[in-house]
């Protein structure tokens, strides 16, 4: 990829990130407002000698990511909402069996069939399990194109380094805006000397290997959790990203990911401009989520307003981080409606 | 003295945990045989489906993965096409292929890919204790056709290999059993040609093998190979149901 500036809708810098983190194999199914990538990887990956299929159904596709991510590829999908949902049997595999892997969610608004409009209902879903059984995804909410190209990006290296699937928790705004971009490659953690001796390939020079999540063994599937559990917490302990913005001495704090943190950022800089101290704390890692620096914040501002596309979700986990601390209003935007940085605006002087 | 008979490599050293009479032990048998004429234990990736098969892995000595109940053909179309190079097959039951993974079968087959599965039809739900299968016959008891397969209620057995032998991408189908000496060799025949079929690139080969499962069926392990032959194979006749030879 090229070090100029380019224009670029967000759902192909989703494609453009995976390729350029050397996505071996990318399956998908049709679905509005991520129509974008399958189309784009048909011709890209093709192009290059990797993967494509189009998938029968959801629950094919991700399987055939369980397939790939066995054999030690890098591999994605994509979908939205209602496409991700009939994916969650295979998460929760996936997250059993520890495969690497990229799960795209172009969000639409729901439940059921919904509309199309970007929306931020699927917050519970990503960050909570989605699937059975206790696990968990690292989950990205990029705001901006070039973020979807550096998230997706990073979530390659992500997977791979904890054996993980990571979830990219976008939207149909996001998804179809278009920006001028600037690729850098730098963010790459150095996985090279990944070894990946979990994988399947044959078992040629050595024992045979075994891929799967059933542990019948007295204690095993106890032990397997606590094990999961354990790096899980390393996860928390390394792999927290957010952005503030004026938060040193801001007495409202907005919390707010995605797209809901591009109107918010706005909103907060025309406030500035007149003189109200407000500030915005925007998680980049939605899971795991960066309860310190909102629980810092809390312990100095008089007030949290937390603003989301839906009716009110992520509010559960800041409150959960302010724990008392002060209070915490919610400003939300439910079935694919979205709020205009005015509304913010005159939310914010009320409170 | 002349060694004249062994236990094949690609099996390991293990008893199996299979009920008295049960085809799988057989099955799983005639699978490592074929996989060590072939020589191709070190490249050859299984996939171990839900039902008493999910434990194949420990009786198989290469690479095996698990699959969500139904997706084998999903998870080894990803494989497959990741390592070409690599021979990858399915092990499915009758509920895994024929029910809840209708969809991955037919569209696996479809596509052609280059993938062997061994399709194994006890007519029934082994693992969780009997209950009606896709295969299951008319007039079958099962814990969830106490009173026989009822066509107007429970609708009618379902035949794979006359299903999947309509596709354009299938290379080759048979139906087999494992009921007697002889029909164990058929059965062998025909698995080594759909893993030769795979080696050669011709595409989708499935061969579905009656098995027997007398604990769920009630009967004795003679009973049961008795009422493959009698009875079972009346509804699903053995046979060669597509061959194509192309390069």
């Amino acid at each position: 990829m090229s070090k100029n500036k380019i224009l670029m809708k967000g759902n192909i810098a989703v494609c453009e990130g995976a390729i350029d983190a050397g996505c071996d194999a990318y399956f998908g199914y049709p679905i509005t407002p991520q129509n974008e990538i399958p189309a784009y990887m048909s011709r890209r990956m093709v192009e290059l000698g990797r993967v494509f299929i189009q998938a029968e159904s959801e629950l094919a596709a991700i399987n055939m990511v369980f397939g790939a991510a066995v054999c030690g590829k890098r591999a994605m999908t994509s979908s939205s909402s209602p496409g991700i949902s009939l994916k969650q049997e295979g998460i929760s595999y996936l997250a059993g069996a520890e495969l690497p892997c990229v799960i795209v969610n172009v969000q639409r608004g729901g439940p059921g069939l919904g509309n199309i409009s970007g929306s931020q209902a699927d917050y519970f879903q990503a960050t909570k399990g989605g699937g059975h059984g206790d696990y968990r995804l690292i989950v990205l909410a990029p705001y901006s194109v070039k973020e979807m190209y550096d998230l997706t990006f990073l979530a390659f290296d992500l997977a791979d380094k904890y054996r993980i699937p990571v979830m990219i928790l976008t939207d149909g705004i996001v998804g179809q805006m278009m920006e001028p971009i600037t690729i850098n490659s730098e963010l790459r953690i150095n996985n090279s000397e990944l070894k990946k001796d979990w994988k399947l390939d044959g078992c040629k020079g050595r024992g045979p290997r075994l891929m799967r999540s059933l542990i019948m063994e007295e204690g095993g599937l106890e032990k397997h959790n606590w094990h999961l559990k354990e790096k899980y917490d390393e996860i928390k302990k390394n792999e927290i990203r957010y952005e503030t913005d004026f938060t040193d001495d801001a007495e409202i704090a907005v919390a707010a990911f995605g797209i809901a943190a591009r109107i918010c950022k706005s909103a907060v800089k025309k406030l500035r401009q007149e003189g109200f101290k407000v500030g915005l704390i925007r998680p980049i890692t939605l899971w795991p989520f960066p309860e310190k620096v909102i629980s810092d914040v809390a312990a100095k501002s008089k007030k949290i307003l937390v603003a989301e596309m839906n009716m009110g979700q992520m509010v559960e986990d800041v409150k959960l981080a302010v724990n008392g601390k002060c209070p915490v209003e919610f400003l939300g935007a439910p079935g694919g409606a979205v709020f205009s940085e005015d509304e913010i605006i005159a939310k914010i002087k009320k409170l | 003295m002349k060694k004249v008979f062994s236990k094949p490599e690609s099996l390991q050293d293990k008893n199996n945990s299979y009920c008295p009479g049960c085809g799988h032990g057989i099955i799983h048998r005639i699978i490592a045989e074929v996989i060590d004429e072939l020589g191709v234990r070190e490249k050859t990736i299984g996939i171990a489906p839900v039902g008493c098969a999910v434990f194949a892995y420990y009786y198989w000595n290469f690479d095996v993965t698990e699959a969500a109940h139904g997706r084998p053909p999903a998870v080894a179309t990803g494989i497959k096409r990741c390592l070409p190079d690599r021979v990858v097959f399915t092990y499915q039951g009758d509920g895994d292929l024929a029910a809840i993974g209708t969809a991955e079968i037919i569209h696996a087959a479809n596509r052609g890919e280059n993938i062997t599965t061994i399709f194994v039809n006890n007519a029934n739900y082994g693992m969780t204790g009997g209950q009606m299968a896709p295969t299951t016959i008319l007039g079958q008891k099962t814990t969830t056709t106490p009173n026989g397969r009822d066509a107007k209620r429970d609708g009618y057995p379902l035949k794979v290999c006359e299903l999947l032998s309509s596709l354009d991408g299938v290379c080759y189908i048979e139906r087999v059993s494992v009921s007697t000496p002889k029909n164990v060799l058929k059965a062998k025949r025909a698995i080594k040609k759909a893993f030769e079929n795979q080696l050669n690139n011709r595409g989708f080969s499935l061969v579905e093998v009656l098995s027997q499962c007398p604990t769920d069926w009630q009967m004795t392990p003679v009973e049961s190979v008795k009422w493959v032959d009698e009875v079972l194979a009346k509804t699903f006749p053995l046979g060669v149901y597509k061959e194509c030879m192309k390069k």
